[in-house]
This record gives C-alpha cells, structure tokens and sequence, in this order.
C-alpha cells in the first residue's frame, strides 16, 4: 500500500483570508495528498495538536495578517516538544522577504509567496517530506 | 514493535497515532500491531454517524462528543471523507467542523480517506475503532462518508447508528425505500429550524410507524429533531443512545450483535488474506497474461480456465 502524504493545513491567528489555503488544499489532494483542512483561527497549540492526531508529515501555515513571525517558529517548537522534528514546515500568503531568513533559520522549510508556481509547492513537498 | 504498543496502552497520544497510520498504510507490521492489542479491546461503545453529505454530521458529533465529555466519559473520533478515484488525494474536512471537541484532551480525533473503499468507511476503519477500543475511550464516534441510498457498512461496525437527515431532500416515497434508511437505530432530521422539517419528520415517523407493521420488532426507532449548529435536541439524542444501550444490553443483542460482528469481520481478514496468497502464487508465476491472450483469441475461455487453475492449487477439489 503506497504512503500518502499527510498534510495539515492551517491558517494561525485572526486572518480571515481563507482562499490561497482552501485553494492549495485543494492543488495538494488533487496530487494525490491526504490533506487535513482546520480552518480559521488556529493556536499554534491547535495546529500542533491536530499534527500530532493526524499524524502529519507536514504542516502548512497561511498567514496575510503579519503574524508569521511568532506564528510560524512556535509552531516549529511545539512541534520538536512533542518530538515531531520531522514534519516538514511550510508557509506562504504575504510573508516579506526580508523575513523569510529568520523563518527558514526558525526552522520552517520554505516560504511560498503569492505568485509561486503550485507544481512547485507540490514538488518540493514529494522532494522534501520525511517519513516518520 | 511491542514498544509501540506498550507506549500508546500507557497513554501516548503520539504512539496511538503511529500505530493509526501503520495500520491504515496495511504495512506489514499491522498485523502483529493487531494482534497485540486485541486483547485490551472489546470495551468501547461505537455510535455511527451516517447520513447524506450536508446533513451536519460533522457538527451533530462534535455536539454529541461534548455532551460525552461533561459526564466525564472520552471519546475517540473517526471522520471518513472520500479518496478521489482519479487522483487518490482526499479533503479531509469533517474535524473543522468539531473545534470545540478537538481542543479537550479527552477527545482523540482521526480524520481517514477512504482510498477507494466502497461501502461509506475506510477498509481499515473496523481496525482504527480497535485501536482506540484498546487506548481506552469510552466511546467511538464513527462518521461515515456522506453516503448515497445503500451504503450500510456501518452498521456492522457500530453498536448504535445514528441516521441523519435534512428537510428539503427528498419526500414520503424517499423514505419508504431501502438501504440507510433500515439501518437506523435511531433518525435524527438535523437542520430543524428549515422548511420543510416537520413534513419530514411526519414522512420519517410513518415509515417507522409502517416497520413496525411490518415486523413485530424489539427496538422502534425514536426520530428526533436536532438543530446541531445551535446545540438543540444534542441532550435528547444523547439519551436515545443511552436507551439504546441499555436495550442492547437487557435483551442480550449486544453480545450476539457483537459476536456477528466479529465472525463478519473475522471471516473478512480470512478471505483477504486468501485471496492475497493465491492471487500472488497465481500472478506470479507469469502465465497470467499468456492466458488472457489465448481466451482472447478464444482457445480458451475464463470459466474452464479458472477451474484448471484452482485444480492445480487445490488437486483435492472436486
């Protein structure tokens, strides 16, 4: 039986843009993905819990309201606390460049702004999701 | 592997959600996983959610998860959405609907695509109801894929199935016809405040009514109003499933329900394991193809050939 990839897509905080996470849920299934949709107004404590049910290889953070910068990193450490080191971290929505640096060094994986080709989310994903 | 599963029996939410996954992926250790915590099963109650998609049952679960949780019982959640038959990926979106549930730690909740598995479940549901049989909840909530007319395997996985239905989905000949519409233990017209509510309910109480006609039979369905959104009619829905229990359980058709229930099930791993052997014994010998080519051209055809093949694996029989 082939492993799917298990996907959790999330969008932290008070941001209401909904439509880059409903539509790369979607790109993310149709590429053969299991993918967790949680909806508006997540915890990073929410998204972590729900990864850990779930059993996520990776976990998506969508964000337009600026709140990537504690958002995305403490998702991270939740993540190692509950020694699931290995789920990839992406993000995307209206991340600034000059951000992206302490993110990636925060341990999130990739930073897919508006604009990124989706076959490319969705390869880099297959190229770089861990096995648990 | 007896690692994994002393840790998820001594409480750990992340064990249990490995063991999940190794066996929803069939890997080759799920047997033995299986066999390991079998012991520890057979105390958990399961309530299946089944219905059309769009009724609420997402939403009547994650109410009837919370109603469990103030009598201070836990509840493990299995949501089934559908696997795409094109693309194999699936939108798991039932636990978005139970936000209040997925934040209590005593709530455990597993979202499963169902792969290609007809029939409402995924075809390792019945397992994933044992492993959280096993870890130690006190309830099962399995939610079905919204089903069609005649998707009726949950209820030979659950002890009590829950049947929901919306107004303005179909009229008194709807509910008058077979498949998930004899399965109810219980029927619950979610949605109540629209239109066309009571003319349901009325529909759905006179094909109970006609049941009983029929057929002398032990358990009437109850029919309840619920609006789930709202949290109404969750109290007196949770109470028919107590009475339901408590029916069960009196009359004795619990142990025989479950004793069915694991012969079906039983005979169903035999009868895949079978078929798993002699397909892999009979393909793998490569003659496979070179015979589909002479009942191609007609030299052969299927049904003596299929003799002749089961004769050589089975000279005993006749």
């Amino acid at each position: 039986m082939a492993k799917k990839i298990k996907v959790i897509m999330a969008k932290p905080g008070l941001d209401g843009h909904d439509r880059g996470a409903k539509l790369l849920s979607r790109i993310l299934a149709e590429a053969g993905m299991e993918v967790v949709y949680t909806g508006l107004r997540q915890t990073p404590e929410m998204v972590v819990d729900t990864a850990l049910q779930e059993d996520a290889n990776v976990v998506g953070l969508s964000s337009l309201s600026g709140v990537h910068t504690y958002f995305f990193p403490r998702v991270v450490e939740l993540l190692k606390q509950k020694k699931m080191q290995n789920v990839l971290v992406v993000g995307g929505g209206i991340i600034p460049e000059e951000d992206i640096p302490e993110l990636k060094k925060a341990g999130v994986a990739a930073i897919f702004g508006p604009g990124t080709n989706t076959g490319e989310i969705v390869q880099f994903i297959k190229g770089n999701v861990k096995g648990n | 592997m007896e690692d994994l599963v002393g840790e998820m029996l001594a409480g750990s939410v992340r064990a249990l959600a490995r063991v999940i996954t190794l066996v929803e992926n069939e890997d080759q250790r799920a047997y033995e996983l299986m066999g390991c915590l079998f012991p520890h099963t057979g105390k958990a109650y399961v309530i299946g959610i089944t219905g059309s998609p769009g009724t609420g049952k997402s939403t009547l679960t994650d109410k009837i998860a919370i109603a469990l949780r103030q009598q201070n019982l836990t509840v493990g959640i299995i949501a089934v959405d559908p696997s795409s038959p094109f693309t194999g990926g699936a939108l798991l979106g039932d636990r978005i609907r139970m936000q209040r549930a997925s934040v209590d730690p005593g709530v455990f909740i597993r979202s499963m695509a169902t792969r290609g598995h007809l029939g409402g479940l995924a075809r390792t549901t019945a397992d994933v109801i044992k492993i959280l049989d096993a870890f130690g909840k006190d309830y099962i909530i399995v939610e079905t894929v919204g089903v069609g007319q005649d998707e009726v395997e949950i209820a030979k996985t659950a002890d009590t199935t829950i049947l929901v239905l919306a107004p303005g989905l179909g009229d008194a000949i709807q509910s008058m016809k077979a498949g998930v519409m004899e399965i109810a233990d219980i029927y619950a017209i979610n949605k109540a405040d629209r239109d066309g509510a009571d003319q349901l309910f009325s529909d759905v109480r006179i094909r109970v009514d006609q049941d009983v006609h029929i057929r002398k039979k032990a358990w009437e369905a109850p029919v309840l109003s619920t609006v789930a959104v709202d949290d109404k009619g969750v109290a007196e829905l949770v109470e028919a499933i107590d009475t339901h229990r408590r029916f069960l359980q009196e009359s004795g058709r619990m142990t025989s329900a479950r004793w069915e229930k694991t012969r079906h099930e039983t005979l169903a791993l035999l009868k895949e394991e079978v078929s798993r052997i002699i397909l892999e014994r009979i393909l793998g010998n490569g003659r496979f193809d070179a015979l589909i080519d002479e009942i191609i051209s007609r030299k052969k055809d299927p049904y003596t050939s299929v003799q002749e093949i089961i004769q050589s694996l089975f000279p005993q029989h006749a």
